[in-house]
């Protein structure tokens, strides 16, 4: 069963449109990162499955069942960007009133929260609690009654380094279990190890959407190889020069090594040429990372566009 | 029904918490003792003066204090909710509309029960143990029918802070628009029906002009604390319409019931379907 089934939703509001045909699922026991810019339609699609808003068209199935369907929200959890919390109430008080909302057990509300950090400062009043530990809170809040589907919007903000490594690490616990997860982060590098598929939302439409992999076929960007010489770089160029033939690769020189843009299906073809030759002491491949990936899809045009429109 | 009752019991442990229901509770008990001692004093003399004019000097303290605390207990109930940040989370929780109201209403409803309960019931009892010569009886009475007044009145109020916090975006909005909803029927309204009364120089449908006290809680409130001890001289001023009014204790207690239902489904209607 998938954790949630978009198809061909739309949704306007006063008239212009948020979303535009969106088709997207999440199945149980996967990462997806939902990625674009402010205001490209994350958190309106994240609302559309929490049941907050109806799609003006199209339908979204959440946990096979209606979104915004109690049976259905009490497997739900929630971390909201910024999340915020009554000021006056300790830690631990805040949680049991969720707890109780969500009908979860109170045997949980300690173990949470030790179990992301808070466990001195639980009996403290939340007015008293920093960023990381509102934010910390706030995941704790969306692990009550071990739910099916996890959205956390924007989690690591906040959130030192350690903090945010053992939360990667308890997503992907919480996905080996089972847990369909979906991130939405600005931060691509740090996301870009956990998620196993990537979702990227431009002015309301979804411009791509698979696992990283496809994602990179599909953008057909170049691999970046950096080459060691064995012996001088000139050798080295005439190498590679031979090996690719007319093909006019991108070569620039970086710290007395090469660095090769090649196409993807070249990559082998070169690579073997180089190896065969001898004159190479070390290779690096760079993938295209997500960063590199989102900002293909989205285009520079995007930014521009946005700019000018301010 | 457990969600509500969630709710509700987060309202009254802040409530307890941040002593707003000891410092109500407390506010009511030495207004209705201070009343009950010096209530003589404007006929020369300090000393209880009689259980009729105690009450009645009490619902027209009443009608200042108890909206005033009524809005001001509620008037952010959803508008402070959302701009904390909260409200978004909480629609998450499998918790509906309705029920978020409902059980803010049972939270706020039950603090301003407990206070009045608490206040005036301890002003009662010191009462009946000091005073020599009252009837315990009549005096039980009237405190029980001035404290479940006073409640209906206090939740109206709150109801009619509902109805603006679930339609504004801001909180000094809500509470500007709260303070206008006591001026207009704790000052204005009265005014305004004395004024209609004078201009029409009696022209006006005399068996119509009664029915218009209905619509203000407060003048319903002070009638039913009054018309009960068959005195009307303490009637004055607008409320000596109440005594034409063919309707009895019992229409003015419907009334008073009406008051609070009617504007809580209204703000339940509206929340609804309003935008988060």
């Amino acid at each position: 069963m998938s954790c949630f089934r978009l198809e061909n939703v739309s949704y306007r509001y006063d008239k212009s449109p948020v979303l535009h045909g969106i088709d997207l699922r999440l199945e149980a026991g996967e990462i997806l990162g939902l990625f674009g810019h402010n205001g490209a339609g994350k958190t309106t699609s994240i609302k559309l499955i929490l049941g907050l808003m109806q799609p003006t068209e199209g339908s979204v199935a959440v946990l096979g069942g209606q979104a915004g369907d109690p049976q259905v929200t009490q497997h739900i959890g929630y971390l909201p960007e910024n999340v915020m919390f009554y000021p006056q109430l300790t830690g631990r008080e805040i949680l049991s009133h969720f707890a109780r909302l969500k009908g979860a057990s109170l045997k949980q509300v300690p173990v949470l929260l030790e179990q992301v950090g808070l466990g001195d400062a639980m009996d403290a009043r939340t007015k008293t609690y920093s960023k990381g530990m509102r934010q910390r809170l706030g995941l704790a809040q969306a692990l009550l009654g071990k739910p099916r589907l996890l959205m956390l919007d924007e989690p690591t903000v906040g959130l030192d380094p350690v903090a945010t490594a053992d939360l990667y690490r308890l997503l992907r616990d919480l996905r080996d279990e089972g847990t369909g997860i979906v991130l939405c982060s600005h931060v691509l590098p740090g996301v870009e190890p956990y998620i196993d598929r990537a979702a990227i939302l431009t002015e309301g439409t979804l411009k791509a959407a698979g696992d990283l992999a496809a994602l990179r076929r599909q953008a057909n960007m170049p691999v970046t190889l950096s080459l060691a010489p064995a012996h001088t770089l000139a050798d080295l160029e005439k190498v590679i020069d031979e090996a690719s033939a007319s093909n006019g690769l991108m070569i620039r020189t970086e710290n007395g090594s090469l660095r090769v843009d090649v196409q993807p299906r070249e990559k082998m073809a070169l690579l073997q040429a180089v190896m065969a030759s001898g004159e190479v002491a070390d290779v690096g491949i760079h993938q295209p990372s997500l960063e590199d990936i989102y900002v293909h899809f989205i285009g520079s045009g995007g930014l521009a566009h946005r700019g000018g429109s301010q | 029904m457990m969600s509500i009752w969630t709710i509700a019991r987060k309202e009254l442990s802040d409530s307890l918490r941040n002593r707003w229901l000891m410092a109500i509770s407390l506010v009511f008990a030495t207004l209705a003792l201070g009343i009950a001692w010096f209530g003589a004093a404007a006929s020369g003399q300090v000393g209880y003066a009689s259980t009729p004019a105690t009450i009645a000097s009490l619902a027209s303290l009443g009608i200042f204090l108890i909206p005033l605390i009524a809005l001001l207990l509620a008037y952010d109930a959803i508008v402070g909710e959302e701009e904390g940040g909260t409200l978004l989370l909480l629609m998450t929780y499998p918790l509906s509309r309705s029920q978020l109201l409902l059980g803010k209403f049972f939270g706020h409803g039950l603090t301003l029960a407990l206070a009045t309960l608490i206040g005036f019931g301890v002003a009662g009892v010191a009462i009946a143990l000091l005073v020599k010569d009252v009837a315990i009886a009549s005096l039980a009475v009237a405190m029980f029918r001035f404290i479940a007044s006073t409640v209906l009145l206090g939740w109206g109020f709150i109801a009619l802070a509902y109805v603006v916090s679930v339609r504004v975006s801001e909180k000094p909005i809500a509470a500007g628009m709260a303070l206008a909803i006591w001026f207009f029927f704790v000052l204005i309204f009265d005014l305004m029906l004395l004024g209609t009364l004078v201009a029409s120089e009696g022209k006006f449908n005399a068996e119509l002009l009664p029915w218009l006290l209905m619509f203000n809680p407060t003048d319903i409130y002070r009638l039913l604390n009054i018309v009960a001890f068959d005195d009307t001289a303490q009637l004055s001023g607008v409320l000596s319409l109440g005594a034409d009014l063919p309707i009895g204790a019992a229409g003015l207690w419907i009334g008073l019931v009406l008051w609070f239902a009617l504007p809580l489904a209204g703000a339940l209607l509206l929340f609804r379907n309003r935008r988060i």
